[in-house]
């Protein structure tokens, strides 16, 4: 059966079938009962489970990962929500040295099945920290594993498949994109989590993105094909570990790739996927492969935020470059 | 506040006499009564109390002998801080859960636990590798602070689990010490455990240091007044007081596992040895501060107890010591025997289920290795 849901309400569905599947799930975090959250992704889920399993936090984001790893350990499933990307770094020091170790530090004796869910990305016009691209930070850490959805029907289910993982799983959510709507098949999942996959086939160039920037990708490709390039649009899906096969069957293919996030170039996820297409493709390439991505700048003001993120304009100018070698 | 006024009061901090706390036992060894705290052992149970203090300073001192000799990596030492952890420890019930810092050396012995556990961790064969379940008792944990959050929340998660509000419902306590008190993860601990009602005693054991750093780099009140800001029960305690630092924490637990929510107890006492075998305590602290904490030793005192009372005599405290001998000399025998591990190991349990990418990697390691078999390296 298919329903048409926009990112946001798949995300809360797939919440709510996991809390009626297994009641060791909890949702936690700040504004996520009441309210619902902010961008109303947890909405009616403390009215129907009740605030001892949606839980209105205290507001430290540090306190939120923390007792979600007493939680976990007790047995619970917890799932956090970060209110924004650029609020997470408070938890950081738990993220990063108590979560992703646990299991490895106690040679698998401690699993820790948290999902802490991040609305990541800019083009909302907000302030500062409300518009950031944290997650090469956790893609940089062993223990954590990243995934990142772009359409309705992946919300649904890769949310679903986080809170069943026993990983700790980093799940960024395009908040830009929260309003987009799409076909959810609620039956069947199309996809295992950790698995990229073609978003539009075609032949003469690679483009990789994930998150908010699939939809900018696939909206490149539909403009190149009217200059007569038939892009290959793929939705990583999965930033830690990374699922490379199907992007060097595609570079193999095509011989260029491009890679697009909105996250500062330097040191990237981008870096590490163009580093590993040049140690296996190497003789495929008819171009170094190139980047699309946020400068090395902080976030910059709402005003200018347009020039800051990589677009429609700038993918193609990175194609162009490509077929220029 | 004037700049001379604030340094001042920092003065008359140090200059401070005993400060008032829950005793029930003097240096001396005399019995002395509390309105609120009193403990009924029987003889038996004082004396087993002595075995327990006398083992634990033992083998810490082993340890700290093994790393001298460079069989441990680093050892942080409890001596000075037996009674706290010896009382505290024995207060927990069967069903409690402990989270400690990296030197809760005495209460893992009182949970029961092989001494050679966090051995493993120190020598560097693992990284603790414990199942906190299977023990309660959780991992040491070495990041300041971080495991008094991991506690509340295990803690919230007993009363989810309906598993508070009667006598054997199930309490939590957090190991911390004074230095970790400045760490923004234990306030938010205290917020949490506080907000939700968890069934939570943290325990401070205020050793006087952070490493080099005095008390009052700290706090500018005594530690236990903090609870109040935080709205639950804070007291003092003498931390080298065995039968006290059990009375109170155990009072603490049972309020907790029925119901009453968190509380704080400050046990006060001294770090006799260094932070770790890698520090140099004459850098920051003078011989007679050391001294007049040795007259308040938590081991003498009880054995003057047990001596004036004639709860036990020479031949009691010789055998016990024989005992502490002969465990110590266990555990270095274990120690020396402890193998290294395969290093080809250092990429199992990175993911619960595995992962394609580490295999890989393993397996590269592996050819790598190989390539050197037979060649002389």
């Amino acid at each position: 059966m298919a329903e048409t849901l926009t990112i946001g309400k798949a995300l809360n569905t797939g919440l709510r079938r996991a809390m009626e599947r297994d009641p060791k799930v909890l949702i936690m975090g700040e504004d996520v009962g009441k309210l619902g959250g902010v961008f109303r992704i947890t909405d009616g889920l403390q009215k129907d489970f009740g605030d001892e399993r949606v839980i209105d936090t205290p507001l430290a984001e540090s306190g939120i990962i923390g007792t979600a790893v007493g939680l976990a350990i007790r047995g619970y499933r917890p799932v956090c929500e970060i209110q924004f990307d650029g609020f997470v770094y408070p938890a950081y020091d738990q993220i990063v040295s108590q979560v992703a170790k646990m299991h490895y530090r106690s040679q698998g004796k401690v699993s820790l099945p948290i999902v802490i869910r991040i609305p990541f990305g800019g083009g909302i016009g907000a302030v500062e920290h409300h518009s950031e691209s944290p997650e090469a930070y956790f893609a940089h850490t062993a223990g954590l594993k990243v995934v990142s959805c772009s359409n309705p029907d992946d919300a649904y289910w890769m949310i679903q498949q986080s809170i069943e993982s026993d990983d700790p799983i980093i799940f960024m959510e395009p908040k830009r994109r929260y309003w987009e709507k799409g076909q959810v098949n609620v039956d069947t999942a199309s996809a295992p989590l950790h698995v990229s996959r073609v978003a539009r086939t075609g032949t003469d160039a690679t483009v990789l993105a994930y998150g908010p920037m699939v939809r900018t990708a696939l909206d490149a490709a539909t403009a190149a094909a009217e200059d007569g390039r038939e892009l290959e649009v793929i939705d990583l899906r999965t930033l830690s570990p990374l699922d490379m096969g199907p992007v060097y069957e595609s570079v193999r293919r095509t011989g260029r790739a491009i890679v697009v996030h909105e996250a500062p170039g330097n040191l990237g996820l981008g870096s590490e996927i163009a580093a590993r297409i040049t140690e296996e493709c190497f003789y495929s390439l008819e171009a170094p492969v190139l980047r699309v991505t946020g400068f090395d700048t902080p976030y910059p003001a709402a005003r200018v935020e347009e020039e800051y993120l990589p677009d429609l304009d700038r993918v193609l100018d990175a194609v162009d470059r490509s077929f220029g070698f | 506040m004037a700049k001379g006024d604030a340094k001042a009061r920092t003065h008359t901090t140090r200059a401070a006499p005993e400060p008032a706390f829950v005793q029930l036992l003097t240096p001396e060894g005399d019995r002395v009564e509390h309105p609120d705290y009193t403990v009924d052992f029987t003889d038996e149970e004082y004396r087993s109390l002595y075995h327990d203090l006398v083992v634990v300073r033992k083998l810490d001192a082993e340890a700290t002998a093994l790393q001298r000799q460079g069989e441990l990596g680093i050892w942080a030492s409890l001596l000075g801080q037996e009674a706290a952890q010896v009382g505290s420890g024995r207060a927990l019930r069967t069903q409690d859960m402990a989270f400690p810092t990296y030197r809760e050396h005495g209460v893992l012995y009182c949970r029961g636990i092989d001494p050679i556990m966090p051995l493993r961790l120190f020598r560097g064969v693992d990284q603790g590798a414990w199942d906190p379940n299977e023990f309660k008792f959780g991992m040491y944990t070495i990041v300041i602070g971080a495991q008094t959050l991991h506690a509340t929340g295990y803690a919230m998660g007993v009363g989810k689990d309906g598993k508070v509000g009667s006598d054997d419902g199930e309490a939590v306590i957090a190991y911390f010490g004074d230095g970790a008190t400045s760490q923004g993860d234990v306030n938010e601990a205290f917020i949490w455990a506080s907000v939700f009602n968890a069934p939570m005693v943290f325990f401070c054991q205020n050793n006087q240091y952070a490493i080099s750093e005095p008390l009052e780099r700290q706090t500018r009140v005594p530690l236990y007044h903090r609870a109040s800001g935080f709205g639950f029960p804070g007291l003092r305690v003498d931390g080298n007081d065995v039968l006290a630092c059990y009375a109170v924490t155990r009072k603490a637990l049972d309020d907790a596992r029925h119901g009453q929510g968190p509380s704080l107890i400050e046990a006060y006492t001294y770090r006799m040895g260094a932070h770790t075998t890698s520090d140099d305590p004459t850098r920051y602290r003078i011989a007679s501060e050391v001294e007049a904490w040795q007259a308040k030793d938590p081991i003498k005192r009880l054995r003057a107890f047990l001596d004036k009372q004639a709860i036990a005599g020479d031949d009691f405290f010789a055998a016990v010591d024989e005992e502490a001998r002969v465990a110590a000399v266990d555990l270095r025998e274990r120690v020396l025997t402890m193998p290294d591990p395969d290093p080809r190991s250092l990429f199992d349990h990175v993911y619960p289920h595995g992962s394609p990418e580490l295999d890989q990697q393993r397996e590269q390691f592996s050819t790598y290795m190989a390539s050197f078999e037979g060649s002389g390296h």
